[in-house]
């Protein structure tokens, strides 16, 4: 459905500074596929998007989206594709109906259909009450919602979304998402999105493509990731005096690194293979050498503790640093 | 399209996805005309759907004629009738209906500032809509409210003396539509490129239109100004359309002056269109 090939683009900020927003992205998405696209900002996820949906020419590198080069024929790739960017598709100023009326037109629908399409689309989202209301009078749960309609309105077989569930409160997401997942099983469509909620690439998402400054970092599961590239992580405290043998005894277990003890706390922290397999024999372990445990605490991964093991970096503070930043075409795509 | 075509109460189960396919005829060929004419219907919509804004925007350029024009008939007072004939109406009708062009057209790319902020733009500029096409047709947009205000000035004007050539006021507005093409394409360029900096806009908008109107003759006769005025009024193509729309509205179809407003719409168009077009294609960026 999507094959890249060392796909680059390069910002040229000034006559001094070019900014590197991608840096050779070669990716492969089967047919079928929901893919999530996680990075920090400014990592070069809507930049990559960007490309593929063909709003902007790759600096170098191929890309055949949907069966078609994004650069020989942008139109073919278009006609295929359905888009729901970081802004609100939908104009202000029109009505909620009115617009996806014209999407299904646009999209070579004639007027009957376009107005089945409607009638359809407008009740699969939950939108059937908002027909006749301003897109500036939605709340931002149901103009995403219409944005998503109207991605769909032609029954694109490959959709593209560009941070679908930013600003939207968590109940708002889950919506969102049901959504989403029903019109992906009533479509049979591929799905690709960016996206720098780690819960929703953890969750969502069959596979997780991991983009830092411009590269592909990771690239897999969400599980395993998290077992390859974190592991659990175990916690344990004791009392005053016995936390370094404790330490010891942890960094005997199976898989153990990245031990932490922290002597003034009495605890110890370490990442194991199989984290409800160990903890029972740390304290086994603990019991026999006469080190008392207090308190014991199981964490499992997250894709943030995937990618703190491959950047050193935490997904959840800032994003990447100025020389990688793609630049702010508009206020509203700093997410780069 | 109406709210009120829904077919009768869809069945319950949702439809399988199959079938949903089928239902969707392939895509028509993309045409330029086609895909003009989807834009401005979409354009024009939100216009239609609010009768209260659009009635006053249609007795807009009435409050201005009423206001002004007799302010004209009296600061010209007995020169009226050697430099502007011997109907102020007749020669200032026309002049209000360029203006109402001028400043729809040229503040029109503002519409399109909106669309990139909100993300509108972008979502069209995926769709397979022909670059031109999204710009041609909003541009063309400009001109069907101006055709009604056209009808109703006429209407309330020819009370006071102001005589109607049909055929003349046809061509007339035919030649404001191709140079509002040209100078919404303006528009949408100049808008395109302070996309970053949107404050911009209506900077350069304000700086432009102010000179090229009163260097048209639009509002004051150039004929009792000084002599630069009148050379500077030559580079103008504005005031060539001017002058040719008061010729066609005075019912002279054939004439050098209405021909020069034809070259001077026509070259305002095909630049335009040019500038724009280019724009348009690297909007996405």
């Amino acid at each position: 459905m999507i094959r890249t090939r060392s796909l680059t683009k390069d910002f040229v900020v000034s006559r001094t500074q070019t900014v590197h927003a991608v840096r050779g992205i070669s990716l492969e998405i089967e047919p079928g596929e929901l893919v999530a696209v996680l990075g920090p900002n400014g990592a070069g996820k809507t930049t990559t998007m960007r490309m593929l949906t063909t709003l902007i020419p790759p600096t170098s590198g191929t890309a055949t989206v949907a069966g078609h080069d994004v650069v020989a024929e942008p139109a073919e790739v278009r006609r295929q594709i359905g888009y729901v960017g970081q802004g609100n598709g939908a104009g202000h100023t029109q009505r909620v109906r009115d617009e996806l009326y014209s999407q299904g037109v646009i999209y070579g629908l004639d007027r009957r259909a376009a107005r089945q399409r409607c009638d359809e689309l407008l009740e699969a989202l939950d939108l059937k009450e908002l027909t006749a209301r301003k897109v500036s009078d939605l709340s931002g749960g149901q103009r995403r919602r219409l944005d998503v309609a109207m991605g769909l309105v032609h029954a694109p077989s490959l959709l593209f979304l560009d941070e679908p569930s930013t600003g939207l409160d968590p109940q708002n997401r889950a919506n969102l998402w049901e959504h989403i997942l029903a019109m992906r099983t009533a479509y049979d469509m591929t799905i690709v999105l960016t996206t720098h909620y780690l819960d929703e690439a953890d969750s969502m998402a069959e596979r997780v493509v991991i983009v830092d400054h411009g590269e592909v970092i990771a690239d897999d599961t969400a599980e395993t990731l998290k077992a390859n590239l974190a592991g659990d992580r175990i916690v344990v405290t004791t009392t005053e005096d016995a936390a370094h043998r404790l330490a010891q005894l942890a960094s005997q277990l199976p898989g153990a690194r990245d031990l932490v003890t922290d002597g003034a706390a009495a605890r110890v922290e370490a990442r194991v293979s199989d984290g409800p397999g160990a903890l029972p024999e740390l304290m086994r372990a603990a019991e026999q050498s006469g080190v008392r445990i207090t308190t014991a605490q199981v964490h499992r991964p997250t894709l943030d503790d995937v990618f703190l093991t491959l950047t050193g970096r935490s997904l959840r503070e800032a994003g990447s640093d100025q020389s990688t930043a793609a630049p702010d075409s508009a206020p509203r795509k700093d997410a780069a | 399209m109406s709210t009120a075509s829904a077919p009768a109460p869809a069945p319950a189960p949702a439809p399988s996805p199959a079938r949903t396919r089928k239902t969707l005829p392939r895509p028509a060929q993309r045409n330029l005309l086609r895909d003009t004419g989807i834009v401005m219907m979409r354009e024009l919509r939100p216009v239609l759907r609010d009768p209260f804004s659009l009635v006053f925007g249609m007795i807009q350029p009435l409050v201005f004629l009423a206001l002004f024009g007799p302010l004209l008939v009296g600061s010209l007072g007995g020169q009226a009738g050697g430099t502007i004939g011997g109907n102020v109406w007749q020669w200032f009708v026309p002049a209000i209906l360029v203006m109402t062009a001028l400043f729809g057209t040229s503040a029109t790319g503002s519409n399109l500032l909106f669309e990139f902020q909100t993300g509108a733009h972008e979502r069209m500029l995926v769709t397979p809509l022909s670059r031109p096409s999204l710009l041609i047709g909003r541009s063309l947009k400009e001109m069907v409210p101006l055709a009604g205000q056209a009808v109703i000035i006429i209407a309330v004007m020819m009370p006071f003396g102001f005589r109607l050539y049909p055929a003349g006021a046809l061509a007339g507005l035919a030649m404001l539509a191709v140079f509002g093409i040209g100078l919404g394409s303006f528009s949408y360029a100049l808008a395109i490129a302070v996309r970053k900096q949107e404050w911009m806009f209506w900077v350069v908008q304000q700086t432009l239109i102010f000179p090229l109107m009163i260097l048209s003759g639009m509002l004051l006769p150039l004929e009792t100004g000084p002599g630069w005025m009148r050379v500077a009024a030559g580079f103008n193509p504005l005031a060539y359309v001017v002058d040719a729309e008061r010729a066609l509205f005075e019912g002279e179809l054939v004439s050098s002056t209405v021909a020069l407003g034809w070259v001077a719409a026509l070259a305002t168009a095909a630049v335009g269109l040019t500038v724009g077009i280019r724009a348009m294609i690297r909007s996405g960026n």
